[in-house]
């Protein structure tokens, strides 16, 4: 199914809470309200002809400039050989997100790692803890406002 | 047996006695088997049938507590450094390191841009050798060990240092 | 801890243990011999790769891919050039596209022969093991020939490849390929069929597909399952759409469908399929530019791109998010093993402790790929 009849079918389903299809991304995505990602992505993976199986990617993006975070979900489909791209933009300040981890479970450790290097917070989530850096470690480092720690434990960074 | 008695028929063989304990524990330095990274590969097939470490006496453990030496191969993050301590702690002297490659070394091609990896394992373990290389080659591997044996050939046990 | 707790024990993996492939720590929880519980803890490898990728330009990223993967180097070297021209819409010249597919596959080969080795010695056959190194030596060799180095290539660049093959390259592969099958077959009789191995792996930590899916399992341990999805069919990138090979799938020989022993065999089937690639690639090797005409400074335009393609353990993929500016502004790696090791809670309830090596050794995890 093509990108843009997918956006046809969601818009159709959700209404106002599908903002925008953006063409120029490989692979096309389609901007969905904050609120509604949950259910979007229910639908996407159960929906008729729809059957995004699975998701292949899940991104934590800062966009500082814009004061935004975003989320962004790369999905395809193995029965029906397409795919798509889900972005949800957050608030810089205080980014939080519902959790997909009960459409797909393999989003746990996704989202647990956007947790860790963006600060991102997932609602819902069963297990939301640092995964890649230390638990006493301070600060998000992919955010671009990061500033290098200086020391750690008992030596030089 | 044999070899000596048959060609030395009643003679005995004079060493001092740091000589011989250097000259054992040279020839039977087993390291353990600690990979973090990249270097790990080539430490693995350093250990097998073409480069065939065993060769200097180095054959792998999989437990600090029965080994003399160790590799440390690979990349250490901030979060791996105190498991590295305690892993040398655990160790029974005499005991030595070879930090392999560049990332054990200084944090190699990490140092400048990461905020996670640590420039360098001497900064918690004591090294006795640093073999560079991103990652070095068997054959640089085996010169490091043969550095260390001769290194272990110099020391004094006997005597108050 | 509660009362229900005290009869379980709680016994700690890792980092450093032999059979965890690098420093993976398991917080296992048993019961006896039975675990009733396994928790992965990861990060004990991460280096940060994707914020070095915002600080460092375009080919300068490339070196890092090498340390990503680090039994696949070449493939993952591939996979980000092409996100790269992806962004930058460079033709690639089809000499290097075969260079590519050849060094790709070879290393397809050579990260199979290290997952098969260590994954008999995790499993007590320690023969097998100096086996799989001693034909791994002879790619390096092949490598070392093509491009100086044993393990960290940085040899697939963006636009091509760094420099062409020397003299002497062909004749080395055409010898190692007509050496290899016999060895395969070797491989076969010690170890793939033997009574004992069978035994220890058939119906342990069974994927069925729903789980594989739900999880992203990419892959041979995709493959495994019994699903026919490969990325060099579903979505050929370089010359793979002119190339004939077989994609292998799990056919619960020895047991059910997508048990450890599939997931083994699926690695010895398509090092068979890549000796079949690399010999048909050299044949079709003709003279011509080895890379594209690349500017010095890349400033690729503002733009997204999501590239995908099939590495030895998975989908490996990259997200870039490019400013119009000669670094990345964001670059998201998705590795196969991430995933794939995420379903190892899933799988280790209820097994036997000597179970849990041969499930992760099965799985073929990567640490660096998983940490980053």
């Amino acid at each position: 199914m093509e990108p843009k009849k997918i956006y046809g079918i969601l818009s159709e389903k959700f209404g106002g809470k599908i903002k925008q299809f953006i063409e120029s991304t490989l692979p096309p995505s389609v901007l969905v309200e904050t609120g509604a990602i949950a259910d979007v992505c229910r639908f996407l993976k159960e929906g008729d002809g729809l059957d995004f199986t699975s998701l292949m990617c899940l991104s934590g993006v800062d966009l500082k400039e814009q004061g935004k975070m975003a989320v962004v979900y790369h999905l395809h489909s193995m029965k029906q050989k397409h795919k798509i791209t889900i972005k949800v933009e957050l608030d810089r300040n205080n980014p939080h997100v519902q959790t997909v981890e009960q459409v797909w479970p393999g989003a746990n450790w996704y989202e647990r790692e956007a947790y860790d290097l963006l600060g991102i917070v997932f609602d819902g989530h069963s297990d939301l803890r640092r995964i890649l850096l230390p638990e006493d470690w301070e600060g998000h480092p992919l955010r671009k406002d990061y500033v290098y720690p200086k020391r750690y434990h008992t030596w030089d960074v | 047996m044999g070899v000596l008695e048959d060609k030395l028929p009643d003679n005995i063989l004079f060493t001092n006695v740091d000589k011989f304990l250097n000259w054992s524990r040279k020839n039977s330095l087993w390291y353990m088997l600690f990979a973090t990274a990249c270097c790990g590969i080539e430490l693995m097939q350093t250990g097998a049938a073409r480069y065939d470490l065993d060769r200097f006496g180095a054959i792998f453990r999989a437990t600090p507590r029965q080994s003399d030496l160790m590799i440390v191969a690979g990349t250490i993050t901030h979060m791996m450094a105190d498991r590295v301590k305690r892993l040398y702690d655990q160790m029974p002297s005499p005991k030595y390191v070879i930090a392999m490659g560049s990332c054990a070394n200084t944090g190699g091609p990490f140092y400048k841009d990461s905020y996670s990896v640590l420039k360098g394992v001497d900064k918690v373990i004591p090294v006795d050798v640093y073999v560079p290389g991103c990652p070095p080659k068997p054959e640089a591997l085996i010169e490091g060990i043969m550095k260390l044996q001769k290194k272990i050939m110099e020391e004094k046990n006997l005597v108050k240092k | 801890m509660t009362k229900a707790d005290e009869k379980f024990m709680q016994v700690n993996m890792g980092p450093q243990h032999p059979s965890t492939h690098g420093v993976l720590r398991l917080l296992v929880t048993t019961d006896g011999e039975v675990l009733s519980g396994v928790k992965p803890y990861i990060g004990y490898l991460h280096r940060a790769l994707e914020k070095i990728a915002e600080r460092v330009t375009y080919p300068q990223f490339t070196p890092f891919t090498d340390r990503l993967d680090y039994l696949a180097s070449m493939n993952c070297n591939l996979a980000y050039a092409m996100t790269v021209e992806k962004l930058l819409n460079i033709e690639v010249p089809r000499r290097a596209q075969i260079l590519r597919v050849i060094m790709a596959e070879l290393n397809r080969i050579s990260s199979h022969l290290i997952a098969f080795g260590s994954f008999s010695s995790d499993m007590g056959a320690f023969t097998p093991f100096l086996f799989g190194i001693r034909e791994r030596e002879f790619i390096n060799d092949l490598f070392e020939i093509a491009c100086g180095a044993r393990l960290t290539y940085n040899y697939i660049r963006i636009g091509g490849v760094s420099k062409d093959i020397p003299g002497g390259f062909i004749e080395k592969t055409r010898e190692f390929l007509d050496y290899f099958p016999a060895k395969i077959k070797e491989y076969n009789e010690l170890l793939s069929y033997n009574a004992i191995f069978i035994k220890r792996l058939a119906n342990i930590a069974v994927i069925s597909p729903d789980d594989a899916f739900d999880y992203g399992i990419t892959g041979p341990n995709l493959r495994a399952s019994g699903i026919k999805w490969d990325l060099r069919r579903e979505e050929p990138y370089l010359i793979y759409n002119e190339l004939d090979f077989d994609v292998p799938v799990g056919k619960g020989e020895m047991g059910k469908t997508g048990d450890a022993w599939d997931r083994y065999m699926m690695r010895i089937y398509e090092m068979e399929q890549s000796a079949k690639i690399v010999r048909q690639c050299l044949d079709l090797l003709a003279p011509g530019d080895y890379t594209a005409k690349v500017s010095k400074v890349l400033k690729p335009p503002a733009g997204e791109v999501y590239v995908r393609a099939e590495n030895p353990r998975g989908e490996l993929g990259f997200y870039l998010i490019s400013d119009g500016s000669t670094k990345p502004y964001r670059l998201k790696i998705r590795a196969p093993s991430f995933a794939n090791l995420s379903i190892i809670p899933k799988l280790a309830r209820g097994v036997m402790i000597a179970d849990l090596i041969a499930i992760i050794g099965s799985m073929d995890i990567i640490l660096p790929e998983i940490d980053r």
